[in-house]
């Protein structure tokens, strides 16, 4: 072989560059590029998803002796054509970090202490029992997660809801996209997007709500840039609380203060009917309106309920209800000028523009969350810019398969795989596939995300299986859900690949098998199903977490709703599974298709995919010749009066700051994984408070030095970050979340969406010191 | 031994002076297009910390606008 090594790995690098580079820019040509004939045999590389973040980019991971060393972007894969991001690369690096959990651990006199996996399950089954038996089927609970793999979520959910018959399933995506759910539900009848990521290259407008797409979507914002490199005209809005990378690549960056995006939202609104700029053709066919209660409340006490009832109203009352929110009266509640709220809705309103707002947790972790993704689709039902490519209110998910396991599964208290818990019919299907009485599942939902660890603080749950997420680091207001996990007569298992927060509450540790290591699906923002096969072998005493819940159920005694192989009990899962989406709204392709395509969109009829639903041109459920929205009994859209309701909590003079909190490119929700990766690590290797330059100055605060942030529930002492890489504006201070030294959410408030229940991360009152 | 691949977007305008910026980089090897305003970079710095230390003085080219990775390989 007449080629190093290196050379070999350089020629892969340029040769993947190339190709997303033809595949972004179709016609592009490199005049000093050759093709070079690389040997075969080298590197093996095999398809999967990305396993961070919900843009779900396809990855090749290079194999070598049984070991993942490199990866490149898909060039496959139409969500990214080829690219991916710096999280997505160092990927295989959290396979190997040295502290990985290989064996399975029970807590014995206070320690935990290595056992054999098979005594490990055996306590879980027998736990649950007892718990059953002495508390009732409603005191074991699973908490599970939007990175679940499809298997993983589908047998939570059989297990607990259709045989042991609680629902008392929930997962984290309830913190990161139930807003958007119900922002769906309530407009459309449907959750997940109409669009696609395609609607990046159509579109001429993009405006992003809420959401620093560069560090969180890193590669959906390079696609953007792309489209807006090769057409000129293409601009970029970012409308935000804060400036972020995001702004400095945006056209224009425009900032609201906190929560008053409704009030905004309703403005732009305002001013495209007094413009003229309704397509009157799309409304009076396609759309109609509705009120709902106000004054809903925050949930921040125990047992908080809430029902919403919809009223029919008409247009004049919609236009009435708008006159509050003219662009001069939302100036003086949002701070953003009248000429820019103007601005707004001038894009919005040209009939020859074709728009895209994209949102993520700036809209969904909002007390408000389901009326702002509400507001966001009237700006688009009442110019008709939707459901065509170009044209898309699009609400991104956080995790690889938040869609995928959490709303497509129904991994939630009310879910099940098709319909809720409350419909018989929805009840008798699950029963029949399940092969359970249809008595065994429960028509009343039980409890949220919040209020399931509510109740586990209380002493009404008092079992509970915690499977790829780490709530004692991402729970709002945490000591309080932290003491509760470690109160007397509580028992935590917990599915984990790493020591965390959450691992150290635990009872028992079992070891989970990761990514690649094992085969599973995921589901992406655009309603894309990504299959990965396994590819290297699972370390130690590590196993699937299908496989861990299979265990269980079998020592339960279900082993006939549970009967398949270790070799093909994915398939049969999936073969499964999509029983329940055999419909032309939600059909889901075969295994062999996703086996052997990166991604595939759903609804998938006749072999192909839909890119754009409601609209007979691309959706076989749709019917009409133009748009046919036909998840609401009226087939129609609905515009939604909603109005602006202050947060839960707001700034006063004891507690002067908003505090926000997210995330940074480099690292993974509460970096359990990429803190383990020494380049990821080096390049962020702490939390930090961002502060304002000129709050800086006033309070004698330097960069580097150590603030003391104190809310009504906590206080935390961290280092200042002035004119970092994101910037707040006075008043507000923004920290990260991913790093468990600093536990942020022991000073955030666990104040939700009475509607979604989904928790506001990004609004509540601090103060602020030199420490 | 990191090697990455990009495609390396210039500000308005400033292809060639991206181009040259990133020559003169060590660990750096430039490809412009003929027909586009994008460049592939491709970077192979000896070990870890050179990485970081180059990864630093790509992001404080003026010229460049932003970055979109297409490969990676480490000693993972
Ligand atoms: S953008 Fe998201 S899915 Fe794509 S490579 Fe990065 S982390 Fe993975």
């Amino acid at each position: 072989m007449n080629i190093t090594r290196r050379s070999f790995i350089k020629s892969l690098a340029l040769n993947s560059a190339v190709a997303a580079a033809s595949t972004l820019f179709p016609g592009i040509s490199f005049g000093a590029w050759k093709s070079k004939d690389l040997p075969a045999g080298m590197i093996q590389w095999k398809k999967t998803p990305c396993r961070f973040c919900g843009t779900g980019c396809g990855l090749l991971v290079g194999v070598s002796s049984k070991r993942a060393v490199a990866v490149k972007g898909d060039p496959n894969c139409t969500v990214n054509k080829g690219l991916c991001c710096v999280k997505g690369y160092h990927s295989i690096q959290i396979l190997y970090g040295e502290d990985r959990i290989k064996k399975a651990l029970v807590r014995k006199n206070g320690k935990l202490v290595e056992v054999p996996l098979k005594e490990a399950l055996d306590l879980v089954a027998q736990k649950m029992k007892e718990t059953i038996k002495s508390h009732g089927k409603d005191a074991v609970a699973i908490y599970g997660s939007g990175q679940w793999s499809i298997p993983d979520g589908y047998a939570a959910s059989k297990l607990f809801k259709g045989c042991i018959g609680t629902n008392n399933v929930e997962a984290n995506a309830r913190l990161c996209m139930a807003s958007a759910v119900t922002g769906f539900l309530t407009s459309f009848g449907l959750d997940e997007p109409m669009g696609c990521y395609d609607d990046i290259d159509h579109a001429d407008v993009f405006v992003t709500w809420g959401n620093n797409m560069a560090e969180m979507h890193p590669v959906l914002f390079s696609r953007m840039l792309a489209n807006r490199q090769s057409k000129k005209h293409v601009k970029i809005i970012d409308f935000a609380t804060r400036t972020t990378r995001s702004s400095q690549g945006s056209d224009k960056s425009i900032l609201f203060r906190p929560q008053t995006d409704l009030a905004v939202a309703n403005a732009i609104c305002y001013e495209i009917i007094r413009n003229k700029w309704v397509n009157w053709d799309f409304v009076n066919k396609h759309v109609s309106f509705h009120k709902g209660k106000t004054n809903i409340g925050y949930g921040t006490q125990d047992h908080f309920k809430f029902k919403d009832k919809a009223e029919t109203v008409d247009f004049k009352e919609y236009k009435d209800f708008l006159n509050d929110y003219t662009p001069e009266n939302v100036e003086k509640i949002s701070g953003v000028s009248a000429q820019d709220i103007k601005y707004m809705a001038s894009l919005y309103g040209d009939p020859d523009k074709k728009v895209t707002s994209f949102w993520c947790m700036g809209m969904n972790q909002h007390t408000r969350g389901t009326w702002i993704n509400n507001l966001v689709y009237n700006i688009h039902l009442l110019v008709g810019k939707i459901s065509s490519p170009g044209n898309s209110p699009f609400s991104l998910t956080g995790q690889p398969s938040a869609c995928g396991t959490v709303r497509e599964v129904g991994t939630l208290t009310h879910k099940l795989p098709h319909g809720v818990v409350m419909n018989e019919g929805a009840r008798k299907m699950a029963a029949e596939i399940w092969q359970v009485p249809v008595e065994n599942i429960d028509p009343k939902p039980t409890y949220h995300t919040v209020e399931m660890f509510r109740a586990l603080d209380r002493g009404d749950i008092r079992f509970m299986w915690v499977q790829v997420t780490n709530p004692m680091v991402t729970m709002p207001n945490l000591k309080r859900y932290r003491n509760g996990a470690l109160k007397e007569g509580r028992f935590m298992v917990v599915s984990e690949i790493y020591p965390t927060p959450t691992s150290d509450v635990a009872d028992v540790i079992l070891p989970s098998a990761l990514w690649i290591e094992r085969e599973g699906f995921f589901g992406n923002s655009e309603r894309r199903t990504q299959h990965n096969e396994q590819i290297i072998p699972t370390p130690g005493d590590t196993m699937c977490n299908t496989w861990q819940l299979i265990e269980v159920a079998r020592r339960l005694g279900f082993e006939k709703q549970f009967p398949w192989s270790r070799e093909t009990y994915i398939e049969d899962i999936w073969n499964e599974y999509i029983r329940f989406h055999d419909t032309p709204k939600h059909r889901m392709a075969p295994y062999k298709e996703l086996k052997a395509r990166s991604g595939i969109q759903w609804p998938f009829v006749n072999g192909m995919e839909t890119k754009w639903r409601y609209n007979p041109k691309y959706d076989p459920a749709a019917q009409g010749d133009d748009f046919d929205f036909y998840g609401k009994p009226d087939r129609k859209a609905w515009i939604w009066l909603r109005p602006y309701e202050p947060a839960a909590e707001s700034p006063d003079s004891e507690y002067p700051f908003w505090l926000n909190t997210g995330r940074v490119l480099e690292h993974w929700h509460t970096g359990s994984m990429t803190r383990r990766v020494p380049i990821l690590h080096r390049a962020v290797p702490e939390s930090y408070v961002e502060v304002n330059p000129d709050d800086a100055a006033r309070l004698g605060i330097t960069n580097g030095s150590k603030v003391k942030m104190t809310s009504r529930r906590g206080s935390i002492i961290m280092k200042a970050s002035i004119n970092g890489r994101g910037n707040p504006p006075k008043g507000m201070v923004f920290v990260p979340f991913f790093d468990e030294k600093y536990l942020i959410n022991e000073v955030t408030l666990d104040a939700f969406c009475p509607i979604s229940k989904q928790p506001d991360y990004k609004k509540c009152a601090v103060k602020l010191e030199r420490a | 031994m990191p090697v990455f691949s990009y495609l390396a977007y210039p500000v308005k305008g400033a292809k060639e002076e991206l181009l040259n910026e990133l020559a003169a980089l060590d660990h750096c090897e430039v490809m412009p297009a003929e027909n586009e305003e994008i460049l592939i970079l491709v970077t192979d710095a000896p070990n870890e910390e050179q990485e970081q230390e180059l990864q630093k003085k790509i992001k404080q080219l003026k010229s460049l606008q932003s970055l979109g990775m297409t490969f990676g390989h480490g000693d993972a």
